[in-house]
């Protein structure tokens, strides 16, 4: 621990970490680029607590009765929707921002506890596609290695209009992770710094993209769900543009959610948290008349069963997870604390996912370090990770009386603070108020 | 040659029928009206006639089939093209060609803006004018334009090249233009023949990236 002279205040406004950003920005003339979500305080699902089930509701047996978890998603229009055992999928991370160590062994731990992982900006690799029982296939703006032989292969589409690190933000993946197969797959020369775009290149507004997924659901002859996923901001107006341009699902990710490089100032200062983005998008599918018929997923933060249970209880059919992955994988593992000293960090605090030098090989394309993540163990502790969150989520719904997670509801919750009570739209806890209502 | 009419029939119709064929085959689309999505996503070297205009993303993510739109086309035709040829006989809305990774794309009459944005690999010939922003951030492939192209001439491009015979508006950042080798004056022969476009290599320039964005500095703030 380090030791200061007595009596030294430090300056609230001007912090220790905000005077070294600064020095740092004079010496470099570049602004922060980092991977990870935001790290700021935010609200977030441990504002809520459950209401368990006492005199005036009835609770299930924690260890005998049956809580199902199974979820179908892509019931709108899809021919063949994904039909998962738990409402927990893996976000989008693409083979460039990860190793092909790390891919596999997310599609691993997926399978294993029958649920499904997604591509990236990057392309579909064989490792990824021949570990995974279920794959989403991402349309991103880019469209780095889009082929229509992947389309088909996939068991659903991701049209991705932006993500909660950065709602309005292209990819950026930096000179040091475009390998040659990496480039190859991008169809760019090795080594350079790939800023992709934020718009996509072939249609503009929810009227084009209805026609959009007219045509890939063509390509696919209408058999594969089609999602929407868009970052966290106006999500009201967002989700209800994303179920009228034809949506099966929609994806609502929101600023805790990570990101492999991206500036600092986006992640921390644009989009909304996640707690918000849930009501807002429930709000509007009910609007519409559409909750339950356009599933929704949640991301951005999601770390334990308990907020798994508390996006559900929101109203959210599943919920997917990016950051929380990895570390089951091994991100920020005390293991390799040493190398992360060398870089400058200490485990618990890594997030420079953009140089490519990560220790764990899981945000790296340096063949060496890759080796250090073994895709079965990783793949084993992901599954171990998944069912821990999935038992907690049950052990929740059990003592709310419910015989499935989706049963959850926003009556289940209350608030602990006065913002989370009016983000939420559940009761501040003791009360009946909910703020703004 | 089996022939559908879109007063009948409906795209899907259409497109489940080229999906399904093994062995290629002659396919007339008659009265497009133009519908989108005809003819994408086609998988065999079937020859595709639409007499009439057709609407969005037309040959969408075409492998291996050559297809002719006896009209005009919207928004994105011949996007993400993998393989063979699209042949447009009429004028062309936006983004017409984008991200295409391989096969020919021509375009007799003008193009809209953002031709050729993203392409990865084919190579498209413009007979007429192409609107502002085309060749946008383009990866790799030609673009080859007859007529004017608008502002921001492939702005961020990377390793696509541009030939035009009319006036520039404008170049984007980091396009510059480039000198014309013999070989480039090959490569441009073959394809405006195999584009069957009737114009003189010599009249061109060429355009292409400086690579002075590759590598994000701050001394390009202004830049960018």
């Amino acid at each position: 621990m380090e030791t200061l002279p007595p009596g030294l205040r430090e300056s609230h406004t001007f912090s220790r970490s905000v005077i070294h950003e600064i020095q740092r920005a004079a010496e470099t003339g570049i602004y922060d680029i980092r991977g990870w979500g935001a790290k700021r305080a935010l609200p977030s699902f441990d504002d809520l607590v459950f209401l368990g089930a006492s005199m005036s509701r009835y609770p299930l047996e924690g260890y005998r009765e049956k809580c199902a978890t199974n979820v179908v998603l892509g019931t709108r229009f899809a021919r063949r929707p994904l039909e998962l055992d738990i409402p927990i999928t893996i976000a989008g991370m693409s083979f460039g921002s990860l190793s092909g160590q790390a891919k596999e062994a997310l599609g691993r731990g997926a399978s294993a506890v029958g649920t499904s992982t997604t591509s990236g900006d990057g392309g579909m690799t064989d490792e990824e596609r021949g570990h995974s029982k279920w794959l989403v296939y991402q349309i991103l703006p880019s469209r780095y290695g889009m082929n229509p032989d992947d389309l088909r292969r996939a068991d659903a589409i991701e049209v991705v209009l932006g993500q909660g690190a950065k709602p309005g933000g292209g990819g950026m993946l930096l000179g040091q992770k475009i390998s040659e197969r990496v480039a190859r797959m991008r169809t760019l020369p090795a080594g350079i710094d790939q800023r992709s775009a934020c718009r996509h290149p072939d249609w503009t507004g929810p009227d084009d993209l209805e026609i959009k997924i007219q045509e890939l659901r063509e390509i696919t002859d209408w058999q594969k769900p089609i999602y929407i996923k868009v970052g966290a901001s106006r999500t009201f107006y967002d989700v209800t543009l994303a179920v009228k341009a034809g949506a099966d699902v929609v994806v609502v990710d929101g600023m805790q959610g990570g990101t492999g490089a991206t500036q600092d100032v986006f992640i921390e200062h644009v989009g909304i948290p996640t707690l918000p983005a849930v009501r807002q998008a429930v709000e509007a599918l009910d609007a519409l008349g559409m909750h339950r018929k356009v599933q929704l997923i949640v991301s951005g933060g999601i770390r334990s069963g308990a907020d798994v249970a508390k996006a559900l209880a929101l109203g959210a059919d599943a919920v997917s997870i990016g950051t929380a992955a990895l570390i089951a994988l091994g991100c920020n593992s005390p293991r390799h604390d040493a190398e992360y000293r060398k870089l400058g960090s200490a485990a618990g605090y890594f997030d420079d996912y953009q140089d490519g030098k990560d220790p764990a090989g899981i945000a790296t394309q340096d063949p060496e370090l890759a080796r250090n993540l073994d895709p079965i163990e990783g793949g084993r502790r992901l599954a171990n990770y998944l069912r821990v969150l999935t038992m907690e989520a049950q052990t929740l719904a059990r003592a709310c009386g419910k015989s499935h997670v989706h049963h959850l509801e926003p009556e289940d919750l209350a608030a602990l603070t006065v913002e989370s009570a009016a983000m939420a739209g559940v009761p501040l806890a003791g009360t009946s108020w909910i703020p703004g209502r | 040659m089996r022939t559908f009419d879109l007063s009948q029939a409906s795209v899907r119709e259409v497109n489940q029928y080229l999906h399904d064929l093994v062995i290629p085959e002659e396919v007339e689309i008659l009265e497009p009206r133009g519908a989108h999505a005809i003819a994408c996503g086609a998988m065999v070297a079937a020859t595709v006639t639409i007499r009439g205009h057709a609407g969005y993303y037309c040959a969408g993510m075409n492998q291996l089939a050559n297809i002719e739109v006896e009209g005009n086309v919207g928004t994105g035709v011949a996007e993400n093209m993998m393989s063979g040829t699209v042949r447009v006989r009429g004028n062309a809305s936006q983004s017409a060609g984008a991200t295409a990774h391989g096969g020919l794309l021509v375009i007799h009459g003008d193009a809209s803006a953002r031709c050729a944005i993203s392409l990865k690999g084919a190579d498209i010939v413009v007979g007429g004018s192409v609107g502002h922003m085309s060749a946008f951030m383009a990866q790799a492939g030609r673009l080859v334009i007859c007529g004017d192209a608008g502002e921001a001439l492939g702005d961020s491009i990377y390793e696509a090249e541009i030939f035009v015979r009319g006036r520039v508006a404008g170049l984007g950042a980091d396009c510059v233009e480039k000198p014309l080798e013999p070989s480039d004056y090959e490569a441009l022969r073959g394809l405006l023949a195999r584009a069957e476009v009737d114009a003189d290599p010599a009249d061109f320039r060429r355009y292409g990236s400086a690579r002075t964005l590759y590598h994000f500095h701050a001394d390009h703030a202004a830049t960018y």
